[in-house]
């Protein structure tokens, strides 16, 4: 299979961005190395497997001070490109990562056929968890 | 080889100091919050709260971070919401300015007005002329497209295009 294999966020902290996805997601580790300063982590969705997401820290080696400061600024102020996470069931997520802490900046609501909330990583990072639409010729 | 850049080079000014990404994803979460209920009411003691700074400290910060004041900001929201219910629902223009937030329905056109240029009545005809095969695209996404720019403040604005008549210390945005 060919494809896109790996797509990465900027995190503001790899440990608590792992916390976070794996533990309030429910996505779990696909790769955490290190080599000297930097740490290679992406995490995987269990129904996913072609897929990693990328949760790295914008710094040194990779990229100057200034830059990584910039892009740290970026993050937390939500400004990196949209997400979306596509669920069974809105509602019943809704309620799983609410209890579970998770900072949502919307709640689910009903349109355009199915069902979208929103909510953010502690980075700044923000998702869309949209229902998916069950289409009526079965073709999914 | 290029000695255009020597004369070109701009000095960056050192008074324009950076923001802790920390308070800076505070900042955001009241801007969220703004997002999530941009109808209700937004003082600046209500904002601080929800970033956890003073009063002075939060609109001062909020400006240097996402570029408007607060208050500016709301405003831009309660027009791009307002906008929506102008094209997808067939609420009167009242029921829109009281579902947005405002407090009477003249400032809601004039604000509107000085927004987007246009009366709500104009958008709504011409909103629903264009809007076509959008479903698709994830709505917070298209609502943030539609957002209005707002550069300059909306009282400054109707000043510029009033003239003399409208007194310097009016402020559209205190009523709001």
């Amino acid at each position: 299979m060919q494809g896109v294999e790996v797509v990465g966020l900027y995190v503001r902290d790899q440990d608590e961005a792992l916390a976070f996805y794996v533990g309030k997601l429910g996505f779990r580790v696909h790769t955490d190395v290190k080599n000297g300063d930097y740490r290679w982590v992406t995490v995987q969705h269990p129904d996913q497997p072609s897929f990693q997401l990328g949760l790295f820290y914008p710094g040194a080696p990779m990229l100057d001070s200034a830059t990584a400061e910039t892009l740290r600024a970026l993050v937390a102020k939500g400004a990196m490109p949209p997400l979306v996470l596509t669920v069974d069931d809105c509602r019943a997520a809704y309620a799983k990562m609410n209890a579970h802490g998770v900072e949502f900046t919307q709640e689910p609501v009903d349109r355009f056929g199915t069902v979208d909330a929103g909510f953010r990583d502690p980075s700044g990072n923000g998702w869309k968890m949209i229902q998916a639409r069950r289409r009526a010729g079965g073709a999914e | 080889m290029f000695p255009h850049s020597l004369t070109s080079r701009r000095v960056v000014s050192a008074s324009h100091t950076k923001q802790d990404p920390e308070l800076l994803r505070r900042l955001l979460r009241a801007k969220d919050r703004m997002d999530a209920a941009s109808h209700e009411q937004w003082p600046v003691r209500r904002l601080a709260r929800v970033s956890g700074v003073s009063e002075a400290h939060f609109a001062r910060s909020f400006k240097q971070a996402f570029g408007v004041p607060p208050h500016r900001y709301l405003l831009t929201r309660r027009v791009e919401r307002a906008k929506t219910l102008l094209r997808d629902t067939d609420l009167s223009i009242t029921e829109i300015a009281f579902e947005t937030g405002w407090a009477s329905l003249g400032t809601f056109g004039r604000t509107f007005r000085d927004i987007t240029g246009e009366n709500p009545g104009a958008i709504r005809a011409s909103e629903r002329a264009t809007a076509t095969g959008l479903g698709s695209v994830p709505p917070c996404f298209l609502s943030a497209a539609h957002r209005p720019d707002l550069t300059i403040a909306v009282s400054e604005k109707r000043r510029r295009v009033a003239g003399p008549r409208i007194p310097a210390n009016e402020t559209t945005e205190t009523e709001v």
